[in-house]
């Protein structure tokens, strides 16, 4: 009798372990997986960014209010980066630190961005290309964040042993040159 | 954009993070969006219909001084409800790092998260790490993080790991934008302001004090005006009769009072020796068009763009302040170029400004149009018993 107590009390005592343990790597594996959805928001975002950016870019080359050179200079930085493969994110990333760097020789001059913003449809333009590179480097500064969390959680030895983030691929961040011309703080 | 606000302090007691949160409330209605606020409250009875209680305040010490917020079963089951009856597009948190209303907030919600750090209540590494799967749980949970200083973000990125974008706080310059001055005086002579608490040693009265004897030899008009809560019979005392007759203690003053004081001085003095991480009284002063000088903290050099927009003197140095304050009583010119430079900068922290680089933030996270929703996995604790108060102000989820 006295076995039979003591080796149910053992069976209770290993089946609340093993609860215990599951509740944990429940609990974990779920925030893992709200890393994940947030990275993947936090991607779309800057996706969405990046081309509001291309297309504000493109808006200013063909508005006529820009000389021919750096409507050229534009165009061709905005087509490039809307033909960049999403899955490549390095050649991406070089794709979008080109177009940083040509819209700060661009719009370089602050006299020259004042007098383009005179014109009511320049005013407009100039402040959506000054809020879509606002919104790039913060974009994309949310995401990495994100990715740099979700990256230190999955070096856990919980999650590495017990496979916790399945087949996910481990994030990774996204670099670029997201300087915005300094001219155009002013704009924002 | 509907967005949910979480204050960690009590709203009957406005301190600075509340007079923020309010501020950044009605920036937001200008730009045509909705907000609502989550607080404490000792009196619910008496709170404007956007704030929801979230329970009476507990007083705990930090940092030397005490704050007033709330935490446990009971204002995390009010968090909850507020954020399944409200239809939020955003939850903007502010202070999450403390053991308060925002954390707890971040804990019963999902979705789009932002949050500010103002760091008033800057958890010690050893707090963090004694709560540490439930906090870091919950950080997670926050897609964007803003610091209103690099101050803020410095002490965010050693606790919490990660990173920020900094968006200052903001000065509504059209509070200060006229130009009437106290009754009886006027802008044009040798006027100089202080501002802030008179017997609180960080704020410097005392080194303004030691200067003044050595500006009233150069400058024999100057006066002092000083304004701010606090006891000024010792400040009077110290003085020598001839010079205590300059200087005229104004006591606490109202908002407009605070304006129409800053449309009379000919100098704003900031001396604080240290503690700040912003300095948004010198935006106040320079959008009032009042030439500022300050001590060469790193946070003033910061808001006065490294001496451009204001005039600085070495920290603690009486006679480097008086030599600045001379200087610039004798030289209308320079005032008058200040005075422009000044306001220039502040309009560069206005509050519709400020607001738009949030909005900004908030368009970050919510790509896909998802709202905020009340996270079921922490439900459990919610269900501690917790007295029921009706809200009149928001009633029932389909009335509103």
């Amino acid at each position: 009798m006295q076995v039979d107590v003591s080796l149910a009390l053992l069976v209770l005592l290993v089946l609340l372990v093993v609860a215990f343990v599951v509740w944990r790597l429940s609990a974990l594996a779920a925030r893992i997986d709200r890393l994940h959805i947030r990275i993947d928001l936090a991607r779309s975002a800057l996706d969405a960014q990046l081309l509001r950016r291309a297309r504000a870019a493109e808006a200013l080359a063909t508005s006529g209010l820009i000389d021919p050179a750096s409507a050229i200079v534009l165009a061709r930085a905005a087509s490039n980066s809307r033909n960049a493969d999403p899955g490549d994110p390095v050649t991406r990333g070089v794709v979008e630190s080109e177009m940083s760097r040509d819209l700060r020789e661009v719009f370089a001059d602050a006299e020259a961005i004042a007098a383009l913003s005179e014109v009511p449809e320049g005013q407009e333009l100039v402040s959506d290309l000054a809020a879509a590179c606002h919104q790039v480097a913060l974009s994309r500064r949310f995401l990495n964040d994100g990715v740099g969390a979700a990256r230190l959680l999955r070096a856990g030895r919980l999650v590495r042993w017990f496979h916790l983030a399945g087949h996910a691929p481990m994030p990774q961040t996204f670099e670029m040159d997201d300087q915005a011309p300094p001219a155009l703080q002013p704009y924002l | 954009m509907r967005v949910g606000l979480v204050c960690p302090y009590a709203w009957d007691t406005p301190g600075g993070v509340a007079v923020h949160i309010d501020d950044l409330r009605r920036a937001l209605l200008r730009l045509g969006h909705e907000a609502l606020v989550l607080a404490p409250a000792d009196d619910e009875e008496a709170l404007p219909d956007y704030v929801t209680s979230a329970g009476r305040p507990i007083s705990v010490s930090s940092n030397g001084s005490v704050a007033r917020i709330n935490f446990g079963p009971g204002p995390a089951a009010r968090a909850r409800r507020w954020i399944k009856e409200s239809d939020l597009d955003v939850l903007h948190v502010h202070e999450p790092a403390g053991p308060s209303l925002g954390i707890l907030s971040v804990w019963v919600a999902e979705g789009p998260i932002v949050a500010t750090w103002h760091s008033s209540l800057a958890s010690s590494r050893r707090e963090l790490n004694a709560a540490a799967p439930m906090v870091r749980s919950a950080m997670e949970k926050i897609r964007a993080r803003i610091a209103v200083s690099e101050y803020a973000r410095a002490s965010l990125v050693e606790y919490t790991g990660g990173d920020a974008v900094l968006i200052p706080n903001g000065v509504d310059c059209s509070l200060y934008a006229g130009d009437e001055p106290l009754p009886g005086r006027s802008r044009g002579g040798s006027t100089l302001m202080f501002l802030g608490r008179v017997d609180e040693p960080r704020k410097g009265l005392q080194v303004l004090l030691a200067a003044l004897p050595a500006v009233a030899a150069a400058v024999p008009d100057v006066e002092l005006l000083v304004a701010g809560p606090g006891d000024a019979e010792p400040v009077r005392d110290a003085l020598d009769p001839a010079l205590a007759a300059r200087v005229h203690v104004l006591g606490m003053v109202s908002q407009d009072d605070k304006a129409r004081a800053l449309h009379s001085a000919d100098v704003y003095v900031a001396p604080n020796t240290g503690g700040e991480s912003f300095g948004i009284i010198l935006l106040e002063a320079m959008a009032a068009g009042a030439p500022v000088v300050a001590s060469d903290l790193e946070a003033f050099q910061r808001v006065l763009d490294e001496g451009r927009a204001g005039a600085l003197f070495a920290n603690e140095d009486p006679v480097d302040l008086a030599r600045v304050l001379v200087d610039l009583l004798r030289d209308p010119q320079r005032r008058a170029a200040l005075q422009v430079a000044g306001r220039a900068r502040a309009a560069q922290y206005d509050w519709s400004r400020v607001a738009r680089q949030v909005v900004a933030v908030y368009d970050s996270v919510t790509p896909g149009g998802e709202k905020v929703f009340a996270d079921l996995s922490t439900q459990l604790w919610g269900r501690w018993p917790v007295r029921r108060v009706p809200n009149p102000d928001r009633g029932s989820p389909d009335a509103g």
